[in-house]
């Protein structure tokens, strides 16, 4: 079927939007710190990409080498079929970046810094074309320093996406960001999609990847520990749910053990009074699970379940909360 | 704002704008919506011509404080004294003139060696105050003439009006040296290493913009910002102190032109690297704190010893600020300025050149 192989972005492309192999960077130093240890991924043309992962990951290291920022200490970047260091201008009039902290010109209104990064790409949205998309039209005239960190987040997309890029770099675009501004950022995110844009991210929210990105990479100092769809490399772990419960005393290990046997239990692991268990079927798990605490005259004081997310990915992949170390 | 609004919104809804004019633009606004930028560069200058002008007046007729040590005849000496309109003369014991001598507020102290001879006068001074030996003539003069000494002959005086020699000529000129320094300073190399704080720098990077068209904006928003403060310094001096330029107002132009490049190349040199505020701040400091004082912007380089002078005309500071004076004070033509010339287009290019190569632009 000739419609099913046009919709497939590997056969509609050809060539890949990013392709890195082997990417090493060595920050000089005593002791020289390793920041990326060898990368390896490819992105497709209209694809949305997450690198995720904890802070120190090399998750900037790698989008800044990609971006022509940085020197891989070696390794190969292409970026839309072409290598850094030779023609830099004709990559760089096809990405659009946003860095992970800029702070621009206090003084400048919306619309000038827009108008200002327009003049620098030879195509492109007109700067109001760029400020409505990111929902910044009535900010238009307001100065960089007067709005609100959401705001200037999405300024930092305008300001990516008005040179009308192939492919748009975003490096942590909603950190620190309420979760109102956040989904906003998202919205703006899948419009590119929608628009047959590539786009690579990076982010330390798990959710964020599993809303925006067709696939993702989480990283873990400076290397990649897996890589795929998100509902694939949550489907891997093989169970897709989550108990979490809190007790009134610390459990015994005779009591894990028990609940380790219970059907349909893959793992339960427990830090003090809290508890975490990945279960296939929460209806054979939790009736079980309140027979025995109670048997055991433990209090509960708090129950819940949920889906198994990416976070649960990497800690099943690390042994370490991803939470823990934002 | 911008001349021919409509034109340029035609223009700009046609074909996107320039970057070199995009980039000089934006500096440009950033600048006078900074209001306290526009005091530093634009009215502190002038207040210091203000200032400097009326303590440093040619003073039409000046007194001067001289003191006349307790003893027999202080009482008469005194009474010579005061016939003369320039002299103030106050009688003192001689622990609180030594005192006054010491603290400047008195020049002159004078004194009988023998309390029996009027006649046996001591003047006590320090030579190297300025004015002392002044004061000193014409308390001699004022006491020869009381005790019988007879003029050869009685000279009229004519007085010399024209504008020219007053300390404000002097001075305008400094200052317009001193402006063109801070500017670079901080209009190129301050700038800088806050756009590489910002990391706004590294953003622009990430763009195709041109370095080159980075760098040619940064040097002509530098010159526009030149022209009021150049212009203001100079119409102010005029209006309130009668201040004249005597030579060409187009070598002016071009050695301010030159003054500027110099500067902005050195600020380049500056923001190159430095990666902090502190370090930039530490910078300028190192290479403005001694041309303040060393170049001559505020009292001729000439009082420093001789063997100075040539290191002195070397700095970057000197050059503009002779050359002006040279223009400006004496009337010299653009072409006597060529050794000065020289000497800044090699601070020019020499900066210029080292920023390429250490320059910092990713990060």
């Amino acid at each position: 079927m000739p419609a099913t192989v046009s919709s497939d972005p590997i056969a509609r492309t050809g060539s890949p939007a990013i392709k890195c192999e082997g990417l090493i960077k060595t920050y000089p130093g005593k002791p020289p710190v390793e920041a990326v240890r060898g990368i390896s991924f490819e992105v497709q043309q209209g694809e949305c990409y997450g690198v995720l992962g904890p802070n120190g990951a090399g998750k900037t290291t790698t989008i800044e080498i990609l971006e022509g920022l940085l020197d891989a200490t070696s390794g190969s970047a292409e970026v839309l079929g072409m290598r850094w260091g030779s023609n830099d201008a004709s990559i760089q009039h096809r990405i659009g970046v946003s860095l992970q902290e800029t702070r621009l010109s206090d003084r400048l209104t919306v619309g000038e810094i827009v108008s200002l990064f327009r003049s620098f790409y030879a195509k492109g949205i007109t700067p109001e074309e760029a400020l409505r998309r990111t929902s910044l039209t009535e900010k238009k005239n307001a100065w960089f320093k007067t709005l609100s960190g959401g705001q200037k987040q999405r300024l930092a997309v305008a300001t990516a996406l008005v040179g009308d890029p192939d492919l748009i770099f975003l490096d942590e675009p909603t950190t620190g960001l309420d979760p109102g501004s956040r989904r906003e950022l998202w919205d703006i995110v899948k419009s590119f999609g929608a628009a047959g844009k590539t786009v690579l991210l990076t982010t330390h929210y798990m959710e964020e990847a599993e809303q925006l990105c067709d696939r993702v990479a989480i990283f873990d100092a400076g290397k990649i520990i897996c890589e795929g769809p998100p509902r694939e490399l949550i489907r891997a772990l093989g169970s897709e749910h989550v108990v979490e419960f809190s007790t009134d005393r610390p459990i015994e290990q005779s009591v894990i053990d028990q609940l380790n046997k219970i059907p349909s239990v893959d793992q339960v692991s427990s830090t003090q009074a809290d508890c975490r268990m990945s279960i296939g079927q929460p209806h054979i798990v939790l009736p079980e699970l309140i027979r025995q605490l109670t048997d055991q005259n433990y209090g509960l004081t708090e129950l819940a379940t949920r889906s198994a997310s990416l976070e649960d990915v990497f800690v099943a992949k690390t042994g370490r909360h991803l939470a823990e170390e934002v | 704002m911008c001349l021919l609004p409509k034109q340029v919104a035609i223009w700009r809804r046609k074909c996107k704008l320039h970057p070199i004019y995009s980039i000089t633009l934006t500096r440009l606004k950033e600048f006078i919506r900074r209001p306290e930028a526009v005091f530093w560069v634009y009215f502190f200058p002038i207040l210091m011509v203000l200032v400097l002008g009326i303590a440093f007046r040619n003073q039409t007729q000046e007194v001067f404080p001289v003191d006349v040590i307790e003893g027999p005849h202080a009482a008469q000496m005194k009474q010579h004294l005061v016939q003369s309109a320039q002299i103030n003369a106050t009688i003192i014991d001689r622990e609180s003139s030594r005192k006054r001598l010491r603290t400047g507020k008195t020049t002159l102290a004078i004194s009988a060696r023998d309390p029996a001879d009027q006649r046996s006068i001591d003047y006590l001074l320090d030579p190297q105050r300025p004015g002392a030996l002044q004061v000193r003539n014409l308390v001699d003069d004022r006491l020869q003439t009381a005790f019988g000494r007879t003029d050869a002959f009685t000279a009229t005086q004519t007085e010399f009006d024209e504008p020219g020699g007053t300390f404000v000529d002097f001075l305008v000129p400094g200052l317009l040296g001193i402006g063109l320094m801070g500017g670079g300073m901080w209009g190129v190399g301050f700038a800088i290493v806050d756009m590489r704080i910002r990391k706004l720098l590294k953003r622009y990077m990430a763009t195709p913009m041109r370095r080159s068209d980075f760098l040619i904006s940064m040097l002509i928003s530098r010159l526009v910002f030149m022209v009021p403060q150049v212009l203001l310094l100079i119409a102010f001096s005029y209006f309130l102190f009668d201040y004249r330029v005597y030579g060409s107002l187009l070598a002016v132009t071009v050695l301010v032109f030159v003054g500027a490049m110099e500067f902005a190349a050195i600020g380049l040199v500056v923001g190159s690297r430095a990666q902090t505020l502190e370090t930039a701040s530490g910078l300028m400091n190192l290479v403005m704190l001694p041309m303040w004082t060393l170049c001559g912007a505020f009292f001729s380089y000439e009082r420093f010893p001789e063997f100075f002078h040539p290191v002195i005309r070397l700095l970057p500071l000197t050059p503009i600020i002779d050359s002006l004076r040279g223009v400006m004070m004496e009337g010299e033509s653009l072409l006597q300025q060529w050794p000065e010339m020289l000497v800044m287009v090699a601070w020019t290019v020499i900066p210029f050149t080292v920023a390429m190569v250490i320059f910092r632009w990713r990060d």
